[in-house]
């Protein structure tokens, strides 16, 4: 930031700009050391030779990531159904939220912005709740927990993600584009098609990410809605850590922070994902 | 507005779906909650009574609500100043730190949860440190500690706090500041005279994502706070799953809705009030 043009500086001024920058500055390294040194911690702690927790670990191997991959078939399992469930639950709530978003978007109407409110809230009100509410429905509906439920209740905390952002995307496109389109005698579909999907698809992509992600991670929807053969990933490692601490739990989490990585590193450059989270 | 006059029934398909899968069962879950007896036969308001009446299941209530303030509060603390400082950094670093910053939102809570597991376990680094500077002898229990609860809420939902403070701080004319300073305000008091009042709306976005998302947060609530600290999400599941008591868990489930929505309220009232404070 530019400073404010100032003459001499008075010492009272000066000792006030440092006052500041210290604290700041020591506030904000602590967030950054809060933000960064957890996940450091795992890493290095998923690479233990040893059978425990200890930090710093006595020595290094591989161990627990071989011990993961070869002798682990219910974790891959886990982790191949949340795949699963994410990516179906993310592919139903993209379809049904991007045509919500151009259906609400610039709406000023009172139910629209109730209805966006209503959308909105799986973002703010528990989950938990959600889950449970859920599983009364089903349970008068009389059908049994399966795949198909825990994907309902998977696509309802996915949308208020892809809604939002293709909503902001489709806030920021020029109106007189579409005007053209039409205006030259393109058709609705049409227009939609070659103008207003290709300018909004980063939005579009970076809020499907972020539903993937938070369906990946999800615990209290699927605590409610799988069934007894259907464990997902974080519900399998959420038992390995209450229950005995195994350190394959260290290295599955080394494996999904790498994963959130390179994926994070990837749709920033495709879709600038970052931007789109605020 | 004529322009998208023909675009509504493209909310009807989402909203169908919100309607049967969101609404109705929130509608169920509060009908089974006014039934008084596990076998759903009688109508009553005797689990809400029963709830209210006792002081085990306030004080659960209570411990949920205040855990989630102070973990709001320290998140607040350290999160804006970090907000801050990458609001007003130069783009490349600012780059940098938004992706520091959005980077944990999308590791895993349950992998998040899980290294303050390590940290603060019996041979983490948190008793490695306390010990190897002689503070003390033996190990000490610091998971299962409401502290600990605190400290991992916080941090797990940081990147909450920091996006919306930053959007705020980044919408702010920073000729606004230059003025200040130019007119013999110091970095204090334009801080707090200008920056932090217009800054208001996201700081309290922030607060509110933080404060929802903590007192709901069911994975670090049983990994960090143990079996020890019962919390309104455990005591909801408790009494669902292992007590099948599904009248009782319906109304845990609703008197936390209701604490969550109350707070949700309250704090949106206050951004319109601090929006025409500012902007009227």
């Amino acid at each position: 930031m530019a400073e404010a043009p100032r003459g001499r500086e008075s010492r009272r001024s000066r000792v006030e700009r440092w006052s500041f920058g210290v604290a700041f500055g020591a506030a904000g390294g602590l967030a950054i050391v809060l933000l960064v040194a957890p996940t450091v911690i795992v890493l290095i702690t998923s690479f233990t030779n040893a059978y425990s927790l200890k930090f710093p670990p006595p020595g290094y191997s591989p161990r627990w990531y071989a011990a993961l991959w070869n002798d682990s078939p219910e974790i891959l399992a886990a982790a191949l159904l949340s795949v699963e469930v994410a990516a179906i639950a993310t592919a139903i709530a993209t379809v049904l939220a991007v045509a919500g978003a151009v259906g609400l978007a610039r709406r000023r109407e009172t139910w629209a912005r109730l209805l966006d409110a209503v959308f909105m809230s799986p973002l703010m009100l528990p989950t938990l709740a959600l889950g449970l509410a859920l599983l009364v429905l089903f349970n008068a509906l009389g059908r049994g927990l399966s795949m198909t439920t825990l994907v309902v209740g998977h696509v309802a905390i996915c949308t208020p993600y892809i809604l939002r952002t293709t909503t902001a995307s489709l806030l920021q496109l020029d109106p007189g584009l579409l005007d053209s389109a039409r205006s030259l005698g393109a058709r609705r579909w049409f227009a939609f098609r070659t103008v207003t999907l290709p300018l909004v698809a980063p939005g579009i992509g970076a809020g499907a990410f972020i539903a993937f992600m938070a369906s990946f991670d999800n615990v209290a929807i699927s605590l409610f809605l799988s069934d007894a053969r259907s464990e997902v990933l974080p519900i399998r490692m959420w038992h390995i850590i209450e229950a005995n601490l195994d350190v394959r739990a260290a290295a599955a989490s080394g494996v999904l922070i790498a994963a959130a990585v390179i994926l994070m590193l990837v749709l920033e450059r495709l879709t600038g994902v970052s931007r789109h989270l605020r | 507005m004529r322009r998208h006059a023909g675009d509504w029934p493209l909310v009807l398909p989402l909203t169908l779906f919100f309607a049967v899968f969101v609404l109705v069962p929130l509608a169920l879950l509060g009908a089974v909650s006014l039934y008084s007896d596990t076998t759903l036969t009688t109508h009553g308001v005797a689990q809400y009574v029963k709830f209210l009446t006792d002081r085990f299941n306030l004080g659960v209530l209570g411990q949920t609500l205040w855990l989630g303030l102070l973990a709001t509060v320290l998140a607040l603390v350290v999160g804006y100043p970090l907000g801050y400082i990458a609001a007003v950094a130069p783009p490349a670093l600012q780059r940098v730190l938004l992706l520091v910053i959005v980077l944990p939102l999308l590791t895993s809570a349950v992998v998040r949860t899980f290294a303050w597991v390590v940290i603060l376990g019996r041979q983490g680094i948190v008793n490695g440190l306390l010990a190897a500077i002689g503070l003390i002898d033996a190990p000490v229990r610091l998971l299962y500690t409401p502290w600990a609860v605190v400290v991992a809420l916080a941090q797990i939902q940081l990147p909450l706090m920091v996006l919306p403070v930053i959007t705020a701080l980044g919408n702010i004319d920073p000729n606004l500041r230059h003025a200040s300073h130019a007119l013999g305000a110091g970095r204090w008091r334009t801080f707090v005279a200008v920056t932090l009042p217009l800054s208001a709306p996201g700081l309290l976005a922030g607060c509110l994502l933080v404060y929802a998302g903590s007192v709901s947060a069911f994975v670090t609530q049983t990994l960090v706070g143990g079996g020890q600290l019962m919390l309104m999400p455990q005591y909801m599941y408790q009494q669902a799953i292992q007590a099948n008591n599904y009248p009782f868990a319906a109304a845990v489930a609703m008197i936390l809705l209701a604490a969550v929505l109350a707070i949700v309220i309250v704090v949106n009232t206050v951004t319109k009030k601090t929006q025409t404070l500012v902007h009227g």
